[in-house]
């Protein structure tokens, strides 16, 4: 008995002191810490209330013509403060010209990065990878006027079609497609190339089957990325694709308009200086329209961030 | 149907660095030859050379001859993809293709040679290799499951179906149990015996009982210092070379007194 509580005594000691050693903190990182903490929450807000505030402006405003006649109908015949006239033809524009700007830039953008990645050495990849960072730095209007100079050669001055501002955006598309592509096949580990190689499998076989099909989930996320790039640009449309009120499908043939040249339009329109007491008279129309056009735009470039998530899910490596 | 390799004076170079020197030696076929030596002297690289693989590194060349039953795979008309399609190969880390599912892995060599196969073939292949890889009674029922959900054990020895799916005549191991556990790498051992009836086998290892566990020949490879290039030491019978080896690095690297 008196053998044993000396040593029960030392194990309690022991432990207090081992308790004190581990619970004591020290007083100044402790405070660094709260600093740290608090800075990096009020940097977050900061950066999200001016997105918040933007999000909640557009729908708000947005909302009170967003609805289905808006959607679907042109601005064909619609002049004054008529309450009347939408961006069905927007839309379809920018979805054509976006369309086909992708289809040019993606095969384009795609095979650069795989020359860089997989081909690539000396001078010639050292040069396209600087005239890739010089493109990225391209302001966008002088793309537009680049598309712009390129087609007068061919149609003569002054033409406007669709497909001269899908040019314009492939210009400003194509870099930023090579920059994440290159980044995303880079990502593939190396032991799979070799892994196929060993199979004997050659190696442009190895590139398609092995290294685009496990780094397609980020090349979808990529062309996501330039096609968000380029949907909102209007400065290189508005010379290229003109303006229109009408609804046309084919980029080869004529104007089109587009959201962001939409929105610009109707927003220079300014308030419509309508006669005392008339009924169908709507001062505002055109800010409404043009705030309705913008939560339009949002919404498209959602609904692709959407589908590319989805892309992403199916297409990523699982597990189980 | 195994078939027997003969190297003749190779040297490896990555540039203008020779990185192996006057190699020659034998393989026979229907064994197991083990490839030992310290870190960095050379024998994966030497095992690259004979599929050909480590021409995926710029820069890397090779002069001498490496002959499979007579035929220089360094030939003129020879095509180093035909090469690796006869010379197959499991490497250090577990590498199934993630995207694939167990069985997609296994008909991968086929199935990325956009050959096409009918569905009974792909099955009997799947569940030949499989079986000859020890794991078909491990994952016949969840065949259609990705192959990154097994375990590192299951991984490599899908890897080694994967190679042996394509019908080759030699298999090269590269290291193939260092990442794995001891129960792990007891099968696959006892998988090597098994294999060696078919297939001339090649492994490189860092483990010198692995090495007078599964192999009838070991071959010792060494480095004079940092930047000389590796050279074969010695090859004998691996009984021969762990009890009685001709040359003194041989005799202080497998009783452990340096390395």
């Amino acid at each position: 008995m008196s053998a044993t509580s000396p040593t029960a005594a030392t194990t309690t000691e022991t432990a207090e002191r081992t308790r004190a050693l581990l619970t004591a903190a020290d007083p100044g990182r402790r405070r660094a810490d709260r600093a740290m903490t608090v800075l990096i929450y009020g940097a977050f807000a900061l950066a999200v209330v001016p997105l918040v505030s933007l999000l909640w402006t557009v729908v708000l405003r947005g909302a009170e013509r967003f609805d289905a006649d808006f959607l679907l109908t042109s601005m064909r015949g619609v002049f004054g403060g008529m309450d009347m006239g939408g961006a069905y033809h927007a839309a379809v524009g920018t979805l054509m010209i976006t369309l086909t700007a992708t289809v040019i830039s993606v095969p384009i953008g795609l095979l650069v990065a795989i020359y860089l990645v997989e081909y690539g050495r000396g001078a010639l990849a050292r040069a396209t990878t600087f005239f890739v960072d010089v493109m990225t730095g391209i302001p966008s209007i002088v793309a537009g006027l680049f598309a712009f100079a390129l087609f007068s050669i061919f149609l003569g001055p002054g033409a406007k079609l669709g497909i001269i501002a899908a040019v314009a955006l492939s210009v400003l598309m194509i870099p930023v497609v090579v920059r994440s592509c290159e980044e995303m096949l880079k990502l593939v580990p190396n032991e799979l190339r070799e892994a196929s190689y060993a199979l004997g499998v050659p190696k442009w076989l190895t590139i398609v089957r092995v290294v685009l099909r496990t780094s397609v989930a980020g090349i979808t996320t990529g062309v996501l990325l330039a096609v968000a790039r380029v949907i909102g640009e209007t400065a290189p449309i508005l010379i290229t694709a003109g303006v229109s009120d009408s609804i046309n499908f084919n980029p080869f043939d004529g104007r089109m308009m587009t959201l962001p040249v939409y929105i610009f339009s109707q927003y220079r329109q300014g308030p419509v200086p309508c006669q005392e007491g008339a009924l169908d008279c709507l001062v505002d129309i055109n800010f409404d329209r043009a705030w309705a056009a913008a939560l339009l735009l949002i919404v498209i470039v959602m609904l692709l961030n959407l589908i590319g998530r989805l892309v992403t899910r199916w297409f990523s490596p699982k597990l189980r | 149907m195994a078939q027997r390799i003969d190297v003749k004076d190779l040297n490896i170079y990555y540039g203008d660095f020779l990185a192996v020197e006057g190699v020659s030696m034998t393989i026979d076929p229907r064994s197991v030859t083990a490839f030992i030596g310290p870190s960095g002297c050379g024998k994966s690289t030497f095992l690259r050379t004979l599929n050909r693989m480590h021409e995926v590194i710029p820069g890397a060349r090779v002069d001498g001859s490496v002959e499979l039953e007579g035929v220089d795979l360094y030939g003129d008309d020879v095509d180093p993809v035909a090469v690796r399609r006869t010379v197959g190969m499991v490497f250090q880390r577990p590498n199934p293709f993630p995207t694939m599912s167990i069985r997609d892995n296994v008909l991968a060599g086929v199935k990325l040679n956009n050959k096409r196969i009918s569905k009974s073939d792909a099955d009997d292949l799947v569940e030949s290799s499989l079986r000859g890889a020890n794991l078909w009674n491990e994952v016949k029922d969840r065949l259609e499951k990705p192959g990154s959900g097994l375990s590192g054990g299951q991984q490599q020895r899908l890897c080694i179906a994967r190679a042996i799916a394509v019908k080759p005549q030699v298999v090269l191991m590269d290291e193939p149990c260092s990442a794995l556990d001891p129960i792990s790498t007891l099968a696959i051992e006892d998988l090597i015996q098994e294999l060696k009836k078919d297939y001339t086998i090649v492994i490189v290892t860092h483990n010198m009982q692995q090495a007078a566990r599964v192999s009838d020949r070991t071959a010792f490879f060494n480095i004079a210092g940092t930047g000389k290039p590796g050279r074969l030491i010695e090859m004998n019978d691996t009984a021969t070379i762990f009890s009685s080896p001709a040359e003194k690095a041989t005799e202080d690297y497998v009783s452990g007194r340096f390395g």
